[in-house]
C-alpha cells in the first residue's frame, strides 16, 4: 500500500482510468472476431452441418476458433480498391465515423460496482459522468452518419439505396428506443447506469417495466441493422448495402462497429432490465464478505454481466436464423405505427401508476 | 479529476484508432496494376448507366424531418422523467398535456399520409 499512499488522487484516477480503458478496449475488440466465428458456427448448428472447423493451431483445431484471426490477417493484407468515382475524403472518413461511437459508448457501461483502493473510489467504467445514460444515447446515434456518408460517398446506386434505407430505419427506431427508456428513468429516478443497477438488488427491471423491455429488445435489432431488420444489406437486391464499395480492412471496420454496438446494447439491456452485475438473491455486500475484497466482488460482477450480455448476443444470432426478413414498408409501419404509439402509452401508464404509488390519490 | 477529461481522451483516441487501422490496410495491402474497369463503380459487371447522384424518394427526407420533431420530444421527456419525484402531480398533468399535443401531431402526420410506404 506504500505506493498507493504516495500518489495523489489525480494520479490514481489517471492510472486506473487508463487501465480500465485498455481492458475494456481489449474486451470490445475481442467481441467481433468471436461473433464472426459464432455467427458461422451457430447457423451450422441450426442447419445440421459442421461450419468452419479447420483453422486451428498446429494439430489442434479448436472448433475453428482461429478462423476469424485468419480472416483478419487476410483483410489487412488485401489490396485496397477505391473507386475512381468515389468522393475520396468522405470515403475514407466513413469507416472511422461508423466505428468510433461504438468504442466510446462501451466505455460508459458499468462493468461492476464501485470499489475502494485505500481511500480512493474506483469506478468500473472508464467514463463515469452523472448523465451517463444520456451520453450513451447521444453518442450511439452518431453511427448513422457513418452509414449515410459511406453510402453517399461511394457514388454507387446500391450503396446509396442501402445507406438511405439503413439511416431511415435507424432514425425511425431510435424514437421508440429512446421512449422505451423513459419509464426506466421514471422508476429509478437517476441517469447513472450504476445507480440503476444498484436499485435492482431485490427486483429486476424487467418485472417493473416488461413493455419497455419488449420495445427495447425489438429496437436493438433495428438499431444495429440486424435480421429481421437487415434491409440495408438485403443481398439479393442491394449486394451489400452501404458498404458495397468498401474492401480490405475498411470493410471490416463497419462490421467491427456493428458488432461492438451489438455488444454494448446487450450490456445496456442487461444493466437496465436484468440487474446488470448483480447476482440474483446474492447482494454485493454478501460477496464482499465472502471474498474479503471489494475488488474481487466487482470482478465477479463483471463476469456475471458478461454472461448476461452473452445471452443477448446469442439471441441476435438466434433471431437472425429463425425469422425471415421484413419488407421495407412493413418495417417502417412497425416502427412508426406500432412501436411508437405503444411506447408513448407505456410512458403515460408508467407515469400514472408511479404517481399513484409515490404521491397518493 | 474532471469526469469529462477521460471522455475527451477516449473520443480522441477512438478516432485516432480508427484512422490508424484504416491507414494500416492502405499501407500493408499490395498495389497492383491500375485498370479503368477495376476502379470503376461496381454495378454487377455491367457498364455504368448513370451516376448515383440521382433524385431520391422524398419519403426519406420526410422521415428525417419527423425524426427530428419526435426525437426532441423524447429529449424533453427525459428531463421530466429525471425530475418526476420532485414535480409531483403537477408534473404528471403537464406531461400528459405535452404528450397529448404530441399525439395530435402524430395523428395529423398519419392522416396526411406522410408515413405511407408502398
Amino acid at each position: 500500500m506504500g505506493i498507493i499512499d504516495s500518489l495523489t488522487a489525480f494520479q490514481i484516477q489517471l492510472i486506473t482510468t487508463l487501465i480500465k480503458f485498455v481492458a475494456i478496449l481489449v474486451l470490445a475488440l475481442q467481441v467481433p472476431p468471436l461473433m464472426v466465428w459464432f455467427e458461422r458456427r451457430a447457423p451450422a448448428l441450426f442447419q445440421r452441418r459442421k461450419g468452419p472447423n479447420r483453422v486451428g493451431l498446429f494439430r489442434f483445431r479448436l472448433f475453428g476458433l482461429l478462423q476469424s484471426l485468419a480472416d483478419t490477417v487476410k483483410l489487412i493484407f488485401k489490396e485496397e480498391v477505391v473507386p475512381d468515382a468515389a468522393n475520396k475524403v468522405f470515403y475514407h472518413l466513413a469507416p472511422v465515423i461508423a466505428m468510433f461511437p461504438a468504442l466510446v459508448v462501451i466505455m460508459a457501461v458499468p462493468f461492476g460496482n464501485d470499489f475502494h483502493i485505500g481511500d480512493h473510489l474506483i469506478t468500473m467504467s472508464a467514463i463515469r459522468i452523472d448523465s451517463g445514460f444520456l451520453f450513451i444515447l447521444a453518442l450511439s446515434s452518431i453511427a448513422v452518419y457513418g452509414v449515410a456518408i459511406a453510402g453517399w460517398s461511394s457514388n454507387n446506386k446500391y450503396s446509396l439505396m442501402g445507406a438511405l434505407r439503413a439511416s431511415a430505419q435507424m432514425i425511425a427506431y431510435e424514437i421508440p428506443l429512446g421512449m422505451s427508456l423513459i419509464p426506466m428513468v421514471l422508476i429509478y429516478q437517476t441517469l447513472d447506469l450504476n445507480q440503476m443497477v444498484l436499485q435492482q438488488e431485490q427486483v429486476w427491471g424487467i418485472f417493473k417495466a416488461p413493455v419497455s423491455f419488449v420495445l427495447f429488445f425489438i429496437c436493438m435489432f433495428a438499431e444495429t441493422n440486424r435480421a429481421p431488420f437487415d434491409l440495408a444489406e438485403g443481398e439479393s437486391e442491394l449486394i451489400a448495402g452501404f458498404h458495397t464499395e468498401y474492401n480490405s480492412f475498411k470493410f471490416s471496420q463497419f462490421y467491427l462497429g456493428e458488432y461492438v454496438s451489438m455488444f454494448t446494447l446487450s450490456l445496456i439491456c442487461s444493466c437496465l432490465f436484468f440487474g446488470g452485475w448483480q447476482i440474483p438473491f446474492v447482494s454485493y455486500q454478501t460477496l464482499v464478505n465472502l471474498t474479503g475484497y471489494e475488488f474481487i466482488a466487482s470482478i465477479i460482477g463483471t463476469i456475471v454481466l458478461l454472461h448476461k450480455a452473452a445471452f443477448f448476443m446469442w439471441a441476435f444470432v438466434w433471431v437472425r436464423w429463425t425469422l425471415p426478413r421484413f419488407r421495407y414498408d412493413q418495417l417502417m409501419n412497425v416502427g412508426w405505427r406500432f412501436l411508437m404509439p405503444v411506447a408513448l402509452v407505456n410512458v403515460l401508464i408508467t407515469a400514472g401508476v408511479l404517481s399513484f404509488i409515490r404521491f397518493g390519490g | 479529476m474532471n469526469p469529462y477529461l477521460p471522455v475527451l481522451g477516449i473520443i480522441v483516441f477512438s478516432i485516432a484508432f480508427g484512422m490508424i487501422v484504416s491507414a494500416a490496410s492502405m499501407i500493408l495491402g499490395p498495389k497492383k496494376t491500375y485498370s479503368k474497369v477495376k476502379y470503376s463503380v461496381y454495378e454487377c459487371g455491367l457498364p455504368l448507366v448513370t451516376s448515383a447522384r440521382e433524385r431520391m424518394s422524398v419519403k426519406f427526407y420526410l422521415t428525417a424531418i419527423l425524426f427530428i420533431l419526435f426525437d426532441i420530444e423524447t429529449v424533453f421527456l427525459f428531463l421530466w422523467a429525471k425530475a418526476f419525484d420532485g414535480l409531483g402531480w403537477f408534473g404528471f398533468v403537464e406531461a400528459v398535456l405535452f404528450i397529448a399535443v404530441l399525439i395530435v401531431g402524430y395523428v395529423y402526420v398519419i392522416r396526411r399520409g406522410a408515413l405511407e410506404w408502398e
